[in-house]
């Protein structure tokens, strides 16, 4: 290597500066890590070639295994093969452990190639520094260099890893199945499964018991949604009011009453709840009965149920959004009350004028936050009623199905995985575009130059 | 005067009165649940909400018809590890965000934000299939590494928490020769105690009560977990089996809503400070 070096400098005998930086940038990119050896970085260097070594034989062993079993999906099927007199069954390829094994593999090597990219850029950048006379890092130099301003890159890179292997490559698996055919009737390791387009997206548009069940359930959801998130803020805000009055004795002794529905665990209390509104046993129905009026189907009836499950809802979200605008509250300045005793103002009109736009100013992408968790709040409509009561006309869905309640049940229950999928897609985008929006929106976000 | 006297009697009296109504509201399902689970017999339904005889029988079933016992520890193991690394993952990816400009920043943000919002089942299918392949399928292990890896898109309430910490103080603390992690621990971590409290709280309670990722993981009863025992209770043998149900939910539910009562004053300031900043 170091006589290699010296020749080059022969070579180019009239540029007095050799230029270490293109020499090096060129030798990483043939190998990771030569780069760095050239720069004299031996620790370094070394490591990044075991690195590079370890990552090339992924490659080359599994890259084209994993590339042929995501464009194919697996080739035979598990068949009858003929073994002397008798007939023998011999497993196929699995078409789902080919999507996701070769979905790992890429992200594997997605990982490798961002390393790759990062060692050019490092022996390139140290060659530079060699050019302009400044000495090399020792490899425990470098570690320091790497721990003092590399330090957010490197710790991000711990739970982006995690990310990356448990949320994004699933969701992309997920966003894959769409296209292909895989449904319970259609499934490995009896059946292989192909990609097929956009099939399932025209069916679900196009076949008049989908679209249906869709457009409702997505028309429920928005109801939802929208219901829970203004009940739950107007009741909260109302608690908040009361609970703050300057009569009010034994505050914090309320407050902790009423946060007793946040702290019982939701997914307790909506069972307990569950069987609280229970139409034929149920205590509710019960005092009904013994006050002489008429039971109500809160679970059974289809606009009841949904009536119910707002009001659970309710129950379970108002401590928060009380907690949260008592907080606001305490943080809008006493005088502002005063100046507007002083000009004679109603409590009504303090409370447009200077209450509801301080709490609004704060909450407001709060809300929009909550909107869009309640659009996916699976765990109460399935715990609740799970969707029902039934709905002959859906597509395997309840009258009190979200959107997200459906999928579960067109993934665990139906195994209609193709549809399950391209459902999840819409909301995704959403939710998404909800999102981001909200999320821009905010302080946390736009802030950046922090006091 | 009388006039002004009367009216206020008459506000304070609506205001209790509202007061009170709620708080039966808000108490009355705990004591409904606690009432039955004293019952004699096992039906839903019953004559009065005080019983007429009391008894702590189905205490006993829970622990003798059921693994309440080793349930409860699975869970306790599961809840707490995870939270511990729940906790740390959030934290660091929220004070990585707020303290440092890096390239690719807020496109990180943005993703884990949006990726937040992806319901977890919905890619439990490849997840199941990855952890069939690390063999890990019907372990807790699986569940701890699950949870713990999908927690850093919750980063957002730590991030703006952060941010309202001086930036003065931190920069005092490096021209001391602290490094980044000793600045976290010494200065900043101490600062957070209300956020850092309130979001091991919820990674507990999150992850104490998650029953459908545990569900599909988890099939044999020996790993099976509170939450999950629970719920195959009330589904599969409901109907005699009610007042036991009740039993279970009063033990699942005590601890973590004396947890939630004891660390109010953490709650009211982690839960504000989100809602200032927005």
């Amino acid at each position: 290597m170091y006589e290699h070096r010296k020749t080059l400098e022969g070579v180019y005998q009239p540029h007095k500066v050799v230029e270490h930086r293109k020499v090096a940038a060129v030798l990483s990119v043939l190998l990771m890590g030569l780069g760095q050896l050239y720069n004299r970085q031996y620790g370094k260097g070394i490591m990044l070639l075991i690195f590079s070594s370890l990552g090339i034989y992924t490659a080359v062993t599994r890259l084209p295994h994993a590339v042929w079993g995501i464009v194919t999906l697996g080739e035979k099927e598990r068949h009858l093969e003929k073994v002397g007199k008798i007939y023998k069954q011999v497993m196929g390829d699995h078409s789902i452990f080919l999507l996701v094994e070769g979905l790992i593999t890429i992200f594997l090597l997605v990982v490798f190639v961002w390393m790759y990219f990062l060692n050019i850029k490092d022996a390139y950048r140290t060659g530079k520094a060699r050019e302009e006379g400044g000495a090399t890092n020792t490899f425990v130099q470098s570690m320091k260099y790497v721990a003092e301003y590399r330090f957010p890159q490197i710790a991000i890179s711990i739970p982006m890893l995690g990310i990356l292997f448990f949320t994004i490559m699933p969701i992309i698996f997920m966003i894959l199945l769409a296209f292909t055919n895989y449904t319970i009737n259609n499934q490995p390791p009896a059946h292989l499964i192909d990609w097929q387009g956009f099939k399932t997206f025209k069916d679900i548009f196009a076949i008049k018991s989908w679209s249906h069940t869709l457009s409702s359930v997505a028309l429920w959801t928005f109801a939802w949604a929208l219901l829970t998130t203004l009940t739950s803020f107007i009741g909260g805000f109302a608690v908040a009011l009361v609970v703050q009055r300057k009569e009010v004795r034994l505050k914090s002794f309320w407050r902790t009453l009423f946060i007793l529905p946040y702290a019982i665990p939701a997914f307790v209390s909506t069972l307990i709840l569950k069987n609280i509104f229970n139409g034929q046993f149920g205590p509710i129905n019960q005092y009904l009965k013994m006050l002489g009026l008429p039971v109500v189907p809160w679970l059974s009836d289809p606009t009841m149920a949904k009536v119910t499950l707002v009001i659970v809802n309710f129950w379970l979200s108002f401590p928060v959004m009380m907690l949260m605008i008592i907080g606001i509250l305490a943080t809008i300045p006493s005088d502002m009350y005063e100046a507007a005793d002083m000009d004679g103002a109603s409590g009504f009109q303090k409370l447009r004028m200077i209450t509801y736009p301080a709490v609004m100013f704060s909450m407001a992408p709060l809300l929009v936050m909550q909107f869009v968790g309640n659009i996916n709040n699976f765990n109460l409509i399935f715990l609740l009623t799970g969707g029902k009561p039934g709905n002959s006309d859906f597509r395997f869905a309840g009258h009190t199905d979200i959107l997200i309640t459906w999928i579960y049940k067109l993934t665990i229950d139906q195994g209609q995985y193709n549809f399950a999928s391209v459902i999840g897609i819409f909301i995704f985008i959403i939710l998404s575009f909800f999102a981001v929006w909200s999320i821009r929106n905010t302080k946390a976000f736009k802030e950046e130059e922090v006091k | 005067m009388g006039g002004v006297k009367s009216k206020k009697i008459v506000s304070i009296t609506s205001v209790y009165t509202f007061l009170i109504i709620v708080g039966i509201i808000s108490i009355y399902p705990a004591i409904w649940v606690i009432m039955s689970s004293l019952r004699v017999g096992g039906s839903l339904f019953s004559e009065s909400l005080i019983p007429r005889q009391v008894t702590f029988v189905h205490y006993k079933e829970l622990f003798a018809k059921y693994d309440f016992g080793l349930w409860y520890l699975n869970s306790l193991k599961i809840s707490v590890i995870s939270t511990i690394f729940m906790t740390m993952l959030i934290l660091l990816t929220g004070y990585i965000f707020s303290t440092f400009r890096f390239s690719g920043r807020k496109t990180l943000m943005s993703t884990l934000l949006v990726l937040g919002l992806f319901p977890s089942f919905m890619s439990m299918i490849a997840v199941y299939i990855l952890l069939n392949m690390m063999n890990l399928l019907d372990t807790h292990l699986a569940v701890i590494i699950v949870y713990v890896a999908g927690s850093p898109v919750f980063f957002l309430f730590a991030k703006s928490y952060f941010d309202t910490i001086p930036k003065g103080l931190v920069e005092a603390a490096r021209i001391d020769g602290a490094n980044h992690l000793g600045v976290f621990f010494r200065i900043v971590a101490p600062l957070s105690t209300p956020m850092i409290v309130y979001m091991a709280l919820l990674s507990f309670t999150g992850t104490f009560t998650d029953f459908i990722f545990a569900r599909l993981v988890l099939s044999s009863t020996e790993t099976k977990t509170l939450a999950v025992g629970l719920y195959d209770m009330i589904t599969t043998n409901f109907s005699n089996d009610f007042t036991v149900f009740a039993a279970g939910c009063v033990l699942i539910a005590i601890p973590v809503t004396i947890l939630f009562i004891i660390m109010q004053r953490f709650l009211v300031d982690g839960l504000t400070a989100g809602g200032e900043k927005g």
